[in-house]
């Protein structure tokens, strides 16, 4: 097991390294000089040429690369100019935000798309499995930013049940009752459309699963069917959810953006578009880099997760 | 059918499609229709509810009349998301097919490009495009589009690499023709449907991210707007005058719906397996619909089976697998049944417990009676609590029977503790010991197995471990041999003799081989187009074959040491059973027909010793030449 974690971290490498080119490249497009957005249009041509040997943007594009490359490996992002402070700094804090946020997401529809996925199968055709899917339509229909303000309209403006933005309240304690008051919304908005998608997904590989034939043989020794359904059928099914969930994971994070911005949620996602409004071009650089890195990281937990699952899978 | 009748054929999809008819047709319309100008601007009257003089919708905060503008708005977000769509359709479908046409290191480089733009969640590189571009609603969609390529990319490839190898695409090849020209004329036209499909299934994700990234401040810039910047404008006056929110998000709720709903509708068109039912889920037990009371019993045992109908109904067609079948079986005694495939036998035994799929199976008469009692139609929780603990099951094909995921002792276990608690100290020994008695070795090392670590053998060894878990009364065992090889079959045959002459198990053994009825079973019947055509004592039987159809069968049979006698086929197919001659029906294979043959019922009394449904059976002396 230790080996094969092993394996699969080393070969996240290239993956990685492709991540920094891809954005490295990304970046070099932009039309215009860097220097000048940062100075603005009234700069001199001698401060601007004086800020691109500052920034190395004089040097052959390849060079740049490494020398950003061999920053990042120590840590340095360099400085978001519309801050003036370290982008790593201000990317960590953002995404602590982000991952309470996204994390709490990726539970509620984990959990709510395979029980609702399951539900549905368990009653094919019968009343449950067409409200599931009928819900399950609307979900993946609706833009998660309108559903995040309608929440907003009914359950902290009209009802007051929650706060309408916000991680933290403004005056009085941070504690963790405070904190889950500010995330019930966002994080249930978040979750719609994933889990929508994983309860699509788990009743198809509940039905695949419940045709095959040890399910015949669970029933022949007499499992109840709660037994055939959760115990036989679903940890069968799970073998292709997880993989899925993997990938919804990636849609959360994601997904993320929208819903912070509609609940004003401190989070990276909305770091990202201020600093692209504001051309804070090293913050969005360092910014992408780091949740594409953890991303690449997520996924490789998703693999070891499933060579656990399923003990065919050859470590 | 024709595709488009199948989509108009699914409610739900026409409704999406009608839906997405009626807002394209508006949206091309909006040009001509008699609406207020988009963008001019009235504060005076700004946020003037629905409904109000001159602004169907209301106003919004500039005081610009909603209605057009959420006409404009659709007709520009359709516009893009559509625009989206076919630039990722196009870039992704050239780069896939060019990486799967050409295959080897063109491919491997190229799918590792795609590997990498996967590796990104996926809003996040939009957002990076976007960073660098600058925001802008061509720019939103160039961004929209680019991270939508991978997929079509990888689809169109898997695709493509199938194709690429076909025999036309060979012939094309050695006609000198060149790679541009067979990838424009051989392959792109059988990728084309693909990309169409995938087409509608992601237009909506296009139409929703383009919308996402306007509403973010990042697509369309002031004063036009698509659905998604008027989202945007509104969300500062979200909670004094929620129309103008509410306006424009239903609409882009409405239109991804429809498209999600028309998607979804061409998916299940395109799924053949939707159609034949076969992704049906099997109830926990069989559905009965049986007209009349059962009659009484006419052979006497533990299990004992009369006249049991079983049918498949599929669609309007109805296969009557079971056609009413009449045997029993007493305690310590093998009763064999023995047909070719299709004959019904499997159904039979499956009918017992109620474990015949259903839907579509359905078992419309007679009766299984176990010590007594009627079976069909019993209360689930009922059938339940027999099933494993007085009747036991053995499959064919141990590797498909076994759950893949759990250990075989963990499996045994379960077998028992579904009927009474057990320990685990007590079930992990009481496994040991069921892995013993199928004589397992080194069984207390084996229970932590995998079914996947286990030989074939092996395996249905476990499978019969299993059935004797709890001691039943009856095992019903079905072709456990055939998928093994002869010396592991012999050694099982004897296994299951041994168990039936120790515990007085009374054992019903479905094969098609007559050379292992000859082993074990102490009488015989013999299915044909889910009937007995003759049933007796195995010696008798297999001496003396009385129906025409078993004596073939018996001809089919390669005896060892029975030097150069040849091998009967039997000259034609079984009937299907959805459609069943009058009469007898092995008659259009059989070489001693006559014309009453063809008509009516032909009688078979399965109370006596030896019987046979026929009218003109084999005589002895026939047999025995």
């Amino acid at each position: 097991m230790t080996r094969y974690i092993l394996r699969r971290l080393i070969s996240a490498i290239p993956v990685l390294l492709g991540i920094s080119v891809i954005v490295f490249a990304i970046m070099a497009l932009i039309p215009g000089d860097p220097a000048t957005a940062i100075l603005g249009s009234f700069a001199t041509p001698e401060n601007v040429a004086a800020l691109n040997e500052d920034l190395g943007l004089d040097k052959p594009l390849v060079q740049q690369y490494f020398i950003w490359l061999g920053n990042m490996l120590q840590g340095d992002f360099g400085r978001s100019f519309a801050l003036n402070r370290p982008v790593l700094d201000e990317v960590l804090e953002r995404f602590n935000a982000t991952l309470v946020l996204a994390g709490t997401s990726f539970v509620i529809c984990s959990l709510l798309g395979i029980i609702a996925g399951v539900v549905s199968a368990a009653n094919q055709y019968g009343f449950a499995d067409k409200a599931v899917t009928f819900v399950v339509l609307l979900g993946i229909s609706i833009p998660s930013f309108f559903l995040g303000m309608m929440m907003i309209l009914t359950f902290a403006v009209n009802l007051r049940w929650f706060p309408a933005s916000g991680m933290w309240p403004i005056y009085g304690t941070r504690d963790i009752w405070a904190l889950l008051d500010h995330l019930a919304m966002p994080a249930f908005a978040l979750s719609v459309v994933a889990t929508g998608v994983i309860a699509r997904l788990a009743r198809s590989a509940m039905l695949e699963v419940l045709r095959q034939d040890f399910i015949r043989t669970a029933r022949a020794k007499g499992v109840s069917e709660q037994g055939v359904i959760w115990r036989h059928a679903l940890r069968a099914a799970m073998v292709s959810i997880i993989p899925v969930l993997g990938i919804q994971a990636g849609f959360v994070l994601s997904g993320a953006v929208y819903i912070e911005v509609v609940f004003q949620w401190p989070g990276i996602g909305r770091m990202l578009v201020d600093a692209i409004l504001r051309r804070d071009l090293l913050l969005v650089q360092g910014g992408v880099v780091i949740v594409a890195a953890c991303y690449v990281f997520f996924n490789i937990v998703v693999d070891v997760a499933q060579s656990l699952l399923d003990p065919r899978i050859k470590t | 059918m024709s595709f488009f009748a199948l989509v108009a054929r699914n409610r739900l999809a026409l409704g999406g499609l009608i839906v997405m008819g009626i807002v394209v047709l508006l949206a091309l319309l909006t040009p001509v229709l008699p609406l207020a100008e988009p963008n001019v601007t009235n504060t005076s009257n700004r946020f003037a509810p629905p409904f109000s003089e001159g602004a169907l919708l209301g106003t919004d905060h500039l005081g610009r009349d909603l209605l057009s503008r959420l006409m404009w708005g659709t007709r520009l977000s359709l516009a893009v998301g559509f625009a989206a769509a076919i630039v990722a359709a196009t870039l992704g479908a050239a780069i896939g097919i060019i990486a799967g046409y050409y295959g080897g290191r063109t491919d491997n480089v190229i799918m590792r490009g795609v590997d990498m733009l996967m590796a990104f969640p996926y809003i996040l590189l939009a957002l990076a495009i976007v960073a660098a571009l600058g925001p802008g609603l061509v720019n939103a969609l160039i961004a929209v589009a680019a991270v939508n390529i991978p997929f079509f990319a990888r689809n169109i490839r898997g695709i493509t690499v199938g194709i690429a190898h076909k025999e036309f695409v060979d012939a094309a090849r050695l006609s000198g023709m060149s790679d541009a020209r067979i990838i424009l004329t051989e392959i792109l036209p059988n990728v084309i449907p693909v990309i169409v499909i995938a087409m509608s299934t992601t237009v909506g994700w296009m139409i929703l991210e383009t919308a996402g990234l306007s509403f973010l401040g990042l697509g369309s810039q002031p004063p036009v707007a698509d659905l998604g910047s008027m989202l945007g404008e509104a969300r500062s006056a979200l909670i004094t005058n929620p129309h103008t929110s509410i306006v424009p998000g239903a609409m882009i709720l409405i239109i991804v719906m429809a498209i999600n709903l028309l998607g979804d509708g061409v998916r299940d068109a395109l799924d053949p397996r939707l159609k034949s039912g076969a992704l049906n889920r099997p109830l926990p037990a069989t559905l009965v619909a049986r007209t009349r009371t059962p009659a009484p019993p006419t052979q006497d045992g533990i299990l004992e089976l009369s006249e049991l109908q079983t049918q498949f109904h599929v669609k309007d067609r109805v296969y009557r697998a079971v056609g009413g079948v009449s045997l029993a079986v007493k305690p310590g005694e093998c009763l064999g049944i023995i047909g070719e495939s299709g004959s019904g036998k499997s159904v039979t035994a499956l009918s017992v417990m109620g474990l015949v799929a259903s839907p579509p199976g359905l078992i419309t008469g007679g009766s299984v009676r176990f010590e007594g009692e009627d079976l069909v139609g019993a209360p689930y929780r009922h059938l339940r609590s027999l099933r494993g603990r007085k009747v036991a099951y053995i499959f064919q094909d141990p590797q498909a029977t076994l759950h893949p995921l759990y250990r075989v002792g963990d499996q045994l276990i379960e077998a028992i503790s579904s009927h009474r608690s057990i320990g685990r100290e007590e079930g992990r020994k009481k496994a040991t010991e069921l892995l013993e008695a199928v004589r397992i070795p080194n069984a207390a090392a084996r229970v932590d197995d995998y079914p996947h670590e286990m030989s074939g053998g092996m395996r249905q060894r476990v499978g019969i471990a299993m059935a004797l878990a709890n001691d039943p009364e009856v095992i019903i065992a079905d072709e456990p041999t055939t998928a093994l090889d002869v010396t592991v079959q012999a050694q099982i045959l004897s296994l299951l003799d041994d168990l039936r002459r120790e515990r007085g198990l009374a054992i019903v053994f479905i094969t098609h081989d007559f050379g292992v009825v000859g082993q074990l079973c102490d009488r015989v019947a013999v299915m044909y187009a889910g009937r007995i055509v003759e049933q007796g004592p195995t010696r008798a039987i297999l001496d003396a074959p009385r129906h025409p159809y078993t004596a073939r069968l018996m001809a089919c049979v390669p005896e060892l040491g029975g030097g150069r006698r040849r091998l009967h086929a039997i000259p034609g197919l079984p009937p299907a059973v959805d459609q069943l001659p009058e009469g007898c029906a092995f008659a259009p294979r059989c070489d001693r027909v006559q014309p009453e043959c063809r008509r009516g019922e032909i009688a078979f009394d399965a109370g006596q010793a030896l019987a046979v449904r026929c009218l003109y059976p084999v005589e002895q002396k026939e047999a025995a030449r």
